[in-house]
């Protein structure tokens, strides 16, 4: 199941022309980047690892950009995300976050039901990944 | 498109017009305000401007033509200019459309060169991140290298920087400065640097005429000003402190100009506290008496 998370998640992945415009969009807007991936892309996961620190000084996409290369190199197959951050309110603010990187095979999310006091009964998701798929 | 390109290469391209598109006119023109002599430096910069012009209308007609290298080297005595030249690089580049951000990284061995094994190959890519799209400035560069002791880790600093150079040339422009003497050491050691940089730039020095030029120019920055006798003064204060050791040019001028003020301001508190009235004139005036009660002079009488 393809994965929409943050912005462009509807669009056909971007290519990495499309990135670097990107960034250069938010590093013009005097946003700090910085790329975060992960493995489960569950949407209640909102902390990804990071890769390095956030790039406060970076003041040029190519900068970024092979960060990113570095980034995918070592996890292909885990979702890698470009965050911008706006730090005119005083704190550092998420304004653009997007996906830039997918495993080939992306998890899904099973409904999981759980009886609760009073035969209530509470929802949540979980994250199914391929191989534990194929083993069921 | 095609018919776009034969019509342009019919009618050749505007050289003139690029060239005031470009502002790289104000450039030179504020350069060659500002600073004074370095007739050869402002000769290459002119050089480097054209080229970068020229190129550009290559581009336009559709003829293929590999990236020009702009690393650059300036070498020269202390104080003649280089960092000052450095900071007028990236802006001058940026307008002729060699980098895309007008951003000058300055570092030094420090910045560059790690403590342990392993520390020095993320610090200079670090560097490198961040100077992307402008101009690296590498003051001191022949610190980077330490023939004394051969465990130092200046080498794969030295070596990483290369292959930025050599890989990413369209994204960034490396300019080394260091003293000429130290710098040729530094190449000898490095062969693989001296030719990687296209443009080597010797800063000469000052003449006694542009140093008292460049006091000006500091004094008026400073709302200061000389009359007929400190200028006088001046003149003599260049003349004594170029024979002296440790002259440093225009940093000399800078240094002497700045206790100068300081005596100045001495001079003043004592008179206001003998009950004179100090107007705004002598407020804004060097006094002869400034210069002559350096050491400069005291040295030469000896």
């Amino acid at each position: 199941m393809r994965v929409t998370q943050g912005t462009f998640s509807f669009l056909p992945d971007l290519t990495d022309d499309q990135i670097r415009t990107q960034i250069d969009y938010a590093l013009n807007r005097g946003w700090a980047i910085s790329l975060e991936y992960t493995d489960d892309p569950h949407p209640r996961n909102t902390y990804w690892e990071m890769w390095g620190l956030p790039m406060f000084e970076v003041r040029d996409a190519v900068g970024v950009m092979y960060e990113l290369y570095a980034c995918r190199k070592t996890h292909p197959n885990k979702y890698i995300r470009v965050n911008a951050f706006d730090a005119t309110r005083g704190f550092e603010t998420v304004r653009l976050s997007f996906i830039v990187n997918r495993p080939k095979v992306e998890p899904e999310f099973r409904l999981v039901r759980t009886e609760g006091p009073g035969r209530s009964i509470r929802y949540s998701l979980e994250t199914v990944f391929p191989d534990e798929r194929d083993r069921a | 498109m095609n018919a776009v390109v034969e019509n342009v290469a019919a009618q050749g391209v505007d050289l003139e017009a690029l060239f005031s598109e470009s502002h790289v006119g104000e450039v030179i023109e504020q350069l060659d305000r500002e600073l004074v002599g370095l007739a050869p430096v402002k000769q290459r910069v002119r050089e480097i401007a054209a080229f970068l012009l020229v190129s550009r209308a290559r581009a336009q007609l559709g003829i293929e033509s590999e990236l020009p290298s702009m690393h650059m080297c300036f070498t020269g005595n202390p104080g003649t200019g280089k960092t000052t030249v450095a900071a007028r690089m990236a802006d001058i580049l940026q307008r002729l459309g060699c980098i895309r951000k007008n951003t000058l990284v300055t570092v030094t061995r420090d910045d560059l060169v790690g403590q342990y094994i392993g520390h020095t190959a993320p610090k200079t890519r670090e560097v490198l991140k961040r100077a992307m799209g402008g101009v690296l400035f590498i003051d001191e560069a022949y610190y980077l290298y330490r023939p004394e002791n051969e465990r130092d880790y200046g080498q794969e600093s030295i070596e990483i920087l290369l292959q930025a150079m050599e890989n990413n040339r369209s994204d960034l422009v490396v300019i080394l400065a260091g003293y000429k003497d130290r710098m040729d050491t530094f190449f000898r050691a490095n062969a693989g640097i001296h030719s990687r940089i296209a443009h080597h730039i010797e800063f000469p020095d000052f003449t006694q005429e542009e140093l008292l030029q460049i006091a000006e120019l500091m004094l008026e920055r400073m709302h200061y000003r000389f009359d007929d006798n400190s200028r006088e003064a001046m003149k003599r204060y260049i003349a004594n402190r170029i024979q002296q050791p440790n002259f440093a040019n225009a940093r000399s001028i800078r240094n002497a100009l700045d206790r100068a003020r300081l005596r100045q301001a001495n001079r003043l508190f004592a008179r206001a506290m003998k009950g004179e009235r100090t107007s705004s004139d002598a407020l804004t005036l060097i006094d002869a008496e400034d210069l002559l009660s350096s050491r400069v002079f005291q040295n030469a009488a000896t």
